[in-house]
C-alpha cells in the first residue's frame, strides 16, 4: 500500500479493513468518535470504544410506526438508514446546566457555568443529516444571539460522512433535496462498495483536516471505476426512496389551510407523545427548568429539550394557547414545513422519515400533506365551479 | 397568509436589537429600591443594578426576562421612563408562581434581569402624527413608556389621545398619574370601565366605545394598542372604521417565553417568534392570526 499525499477535493479509496486505522488517526488527533452502535434493538449514535462497536453485518427495516433490525449478507459497516438518534444530541444536549445561583441572605450570586467543549468525530453522517445541522446552524448560529454551547462544538466536530447505499421505507430525502449524495459539509465522505469479494470504501476530501486525517492511513488515488461504483450506488439509492413529498407551493399550501378538516383527522390519531419532536434532528425547542435544593440555598438553572406537542409549551397566564391536539400537529407540521422557511429560508425538514418510523401510531406527514393537497385542490376546482356557474348563470 | 417574514413590514423598529456581549442566558442582578401597590392585583417594582453605575437603556415597548430566585424567570414589559436608564421599572400582574413569589419581594432584595429583549412601539414614526393610544387592563403598563416619551418630545407629535379600560374603578393602573395627565391641556385621556357602582361617574363599557370621543386626524394618526387579544383585535376593527388604515396601527402580543432570544420556541405565532420580531407587530400582518384559533 502506497501513501500518497492526498489534498482537499481528492478521491481516493482505502480498504475496509484500514477503517480501524482512520478510528485511531481521529482518537490519536484527540477526537472522542461517535458513530453507530446497536442498542436495545436500535442502531443508535454513541460514544464507539472500538471499531466492532459498529453495527457490521446489520441492517433495519423501517415502516410507520415500525423498526427491526435484519442480518445483511454481508459484512457492510454502514449498511443500515437512519435510526431514532440524531447527531443534534452531540451539538444541542437534551439537558444542560445553563449557570447555578447561590443565596446570601436576601440576595445570590449567578455563577456561570464552564462548559468545556467536546471534541466530537461524527462517524456515519448521513446527507440529510448534514443538512439537518446545516438547518440547526441556522437557528443558533445566523441570527442576533448565538448559541455558545452550540456554536463550539459545532465548529470543532469533525465529520465522516456516509453516503447512502440503501434508502429506507420511510426515506424521502430526494424530494426534499438533501440526500442521498453527500455534498457538502463534511470532512471526509465514505461511500461503501461491496462487490463480490471485494469490500472497500471510496473517501472524498472535504477538508484540510480531512486531508490531513486521510493522510496518517493507507489510502490509494481512487480510478474511476471506483468513482462510476460509487455513483451507481447512490444513483440506485435515490430510485429507492420509500417515500415523496411533493414541496411544490407547500408553503402556501399550508398557509392557506389552517382550517383544513384533515387536521380533525390526524388529532384522532395523533397521541401528542412528542416522539416526532425528540427524534426529528431539526426540532429545536427548549424549556427551562429551576432545580432547587432542599434548603432553598442553592438553586440550578437547566434547559431541556421541549416539544411543541406539549400542553405546557404554550400556556400563558389562563391557560394554553394549543390546548387541542389538532393544533399542536398543525403547528409542528405547519412550522416544519412552511413556517420554517419565512423564519430560517430553508424547510425545517430533511426528508429523514424519522418522525414516521418512530410515531406510535404510524401516523406519517407525508400523507397528511398529500391529503390536504389533494382536499385543497378539490376545493379550488370546486369553487372555481361555482364561479364558472356564477358566471353563466348572469349572462 | 402569503406574507413574507419582512421585517419592515411586521414592524419598521425590529432592527433596534443589537447582539449582546455577554451569554444572553445569564442574569444581572438589580435590587429593589421600592414596591409600589397599584391594585389589588398589580404591583409596580422599581429596581436599580447591584453593580455600580450600570445604565438601562431601552426602548418603549421592549421586555425584560425576571427571574426569582429558586421561583423562574418570566417575561415582563418596562412600565417605566425610557429616559430615566439608572433606574428600571416593571409593573407586574400576580397571575403565576413567579409574581406571586414577586409580590413578597421588599426593598433590598435582588432578582435577575435579563434584557431588553423585543422591538418597541412606533415612536418615531409617529413624529409628525396624531397618536392614539389605546390600553386595556395591564396592557398600560407597556404603554406607559411610549406616553413618556411622547410627552417628552411633545412639539414632534400632533394631538396625543389615551383610551383607557379597566374591569373596574378599582383596577384602575397608575390613577394619580392619570388623573394628571388628564389636567393636561395638550392631551386627550378617556377612561372607561367594564363595571362599577353607583360612585363612579365615568365610562361604563368596553374601551372600544371611547374611540368616537377622541379627536384625531385618521390619516394621519400613529395607532398603538394594548390589551388582551381580543380587546385589540376590536379596538383596531373600530379603528379602522374610524378610518385609520390598518398598517398605521400597532399591537403587542403575547406568549410563553423561555429564552427571549429566539432559541426555545415557544413563542412561536406563525412565522413570527414574539421575543425577537415583536413583541410589536403592525395590525395588517397580525390580523389573520388574530382571527384563527389556537395559532
Amino acid at each position: 500500500m502506497t501513501k500518497l499525499t492526498i489534498n482537499l477535493g481528492d478521491k481516493a479509496t482505502i480498504k475496509s479493513s484500514d477503517i480501524i486505522l482512520l478510528f485511531n488517526a481521529l482518537r490519536s488527533a484527540g477526537y472522542s468518535v461517535i458513530g453507530p452502535t446497536i442498542r436495545e434493538g436500535t442502531i443508535v449514535y454513541e460514544e464507539l470504544t472500538s471499531i466492532d462497536d459498529l453495527p457490521v453485518g446489520w441492517t433495519d427495516e423501517q415502516e410507520g410506526g415500525s423498526y427491526r433490525l435484519k442480518k445483511r449478507s454481508d459484512n457492510a459497516f454502514f449498511g443500515y438508514n437512519v435510526g431514532p438518534h440524531s447527531w443534534k444530541k452531540f451539538l444541542f444536549p437534551p439537558s444542560l446546566r445553563l449557570w447555578n445561583a447561590r443565596k446570601n441572605g436576601n440576595n445570590f450570586q449567578i455563577l456561570p457555568e464552564n462548559n468545556d467543549t467536546p471534541k466530537f468525530a461524527f462517524i456515519g453522517v448521513r446527507a440529510c443529516e448534514l443538512h439537518a445541522m446545516a438547518v440547526q446552524d441556522k437557528v443558533f448560529m445566523n441570527g442576533t444571539y448565538i448559541d455558545p454551547v452550540y456554536k463550539s462544538r459545532r465548529e470543532h466536530a469533525f465529520i465522516v460522512a456516509v453516503n447512502c447505499g440503501q434508502a429506507g421505507n420511510t426515506c424521502f430525502c430526494t424530494s426534499m433535496k438533501t440526500g442521498p449524495k453527500v455534498t457538502s459539509g463534511y470532512d471526509l465522505s465514505l461511500t461503501e462498495i461491496i462487490q463480490d469479494e471485494i469490500h472497500y470504501f471510496l473517501v472524498e476530501v472535504g477538508s484540510e483536516i480531512g486531508a490531513e486525517i486521510l493522510n496518517q492511513i493507507p489510502h490509494e488515488s481512487a480510478e474511476n471505476k471506483d468513482i462510476e461504483s460509487a455513483d451507481r450506488i447512490v444513483e440506485e439509492t435515490a430510485k429507492n426512496m420509500g417515500r415523496t413529498l411533493d414541496t411544490n407551493n407547500l408553503k402556501e399550501l399550508l398557509y392557506n389551510n389552517y382550517d383544513n378538516p384533515r387536521w380533525d383527522d390526524v388529532a384522532n390519531r395523533c397521541l401528542s407523545c412528542s416522539n416526532c419532536t425528540m427524534v426529528c434532528p431539526t426540532c429545536f425547542c427548549t424549556t427551562v427548568e429551576d432545580v432547587t435544593d432542599l434548603k432553598g440555598e442553592n438553586s440550578e438553572r437547566w434547559r431541556k429539550w421541549d416539544s411543541c406537542f406539549t400542553v405546557d409549551f404554550s400556556y400563558i397566564h389562563g391557560g394554553s394557547i394549543r390546548s387541542t391536539v389538532r393544533s399542536r400537529y398543525r403547528q409542528w407540521l405547519t412550522h416544519k414545513l412552511a413556517t420554517w422557511i419565512d423564519q430560517f429560508g430553508s424547510s425545517g425538514c430533511v426528508g429523514c422519515g424519522r418522525c414516521i418510523t418512530w410515531c406510535p401510531v404510524a401516523i406519517d406527514l407525508t400523507e397528511e400533506v398529500s391529503i390536504i393537497r389533494l382536499s385543497n385542490n378539490n376545493s379550488e376546482s370546486l369553487s372555481s365551479d361555482k364561479s364558472d356557474f356564477r358566471e353563466k348563470h348572469n349572462h | 397568509m402569503a406574507h413574507t417574514l419582512d421585517n419592515e413590514f411586521i414592524n419598521p423598529n425590529s432592527q433596534i436589537k443589537s447582539p449582546p456581549d455577554k451569554d444572553p442566558m445569564l442574569p444581572c442582578l438589580f435590587s429593589v429600591e421600592q414596591v409600589k401597590k397599584e391594585t389589588h392585583d398589580t404591583f409596580t417594582f422599581y429596581l436599580s443594578p447591584c453593580e455600580n453605575k450600570i445604565s438601562f437603556p431601552f426602548q418603549p415597548g421592549q421586555f425584560n426576562m425576571l427571574y426569582i430566585f429558586g421561583n423562574g424567570e418570566v417575561p415582563i414589559s418596562i412600565s417605566g421612563n425610557p429616559s430615566d436608564e439608572d433606574r428600571l421599572v416593571h409593573t407586574v400582574r400576580l397571575v403565576g408562581p413567579v409574581t406571586r413569589a414577586m409580590k413578597n419581594l421588599k426593598r433590598g432584595d435582588v432578582l435577575g434581569v435579563r434584557g431588553p429583549f423585543g422591538n418597541s412601539w412606533p415612536v418615531y414614526e409617529a413624529i409628525g402624527n396624531d397618536v392614539i393610544v389605546v390600553a386595556g387592563g395591564i396592557g398600560l403598563a407597556p404603554l406607559r413608556p411610549v406616553l413618556y416619551k411622547l410627552l417628552s418630545q411633545r412639539d414632534k407629535y400632533g394631538k396625543i389621545v389615551l383610551l383607557y379600560g379597566t374591569r373596574t374603578p378599582e383596577d384602575i393602573l397608575f390613577k394619580r398619574e392619570l388623573e394628571q395627565l388628564r389636567s393636561r391641556f395638550d392631551l386627550e385621556v378617556h377612561v372607561t370601565v367594564d363595571r362599577a357602582q353607583q360612585s363612579w361617574k365615568g365610562n361604563v363599557g368596553v374601551v372600544t366605545r371611547l374611540i368616537h370621543k377622541a379627536t384625531f386626524d385618521p390619516l394621519n394618526s400613529i395607532a398603538v394598542v394594548c390589551g388582551p387579544e381580543v380587546m385589540m383585535r376590536f379596538t383596531a376593527l373600530e379603528l379602522e372604521k374610524h378610518g385609520v388604515p390598518s398598517d398605521r396601527i400597532y399591537i403587542s402580543m403575547e406568549r410563553n417565553m423561555k429564552c427571549a432570544i429566539g432559541f426555545c420556541g415557544h413563542c412561536q405565532l406563525g412565522q413570527t417568534f414574539i421575543c425577537k420580531d415583536g413583541p410589536v407587530f403592525r395590525y395588517d400582518f397580525m390580523h389573520t392570526y388574530l382571527t384563527k384559533r389556537e395559532i
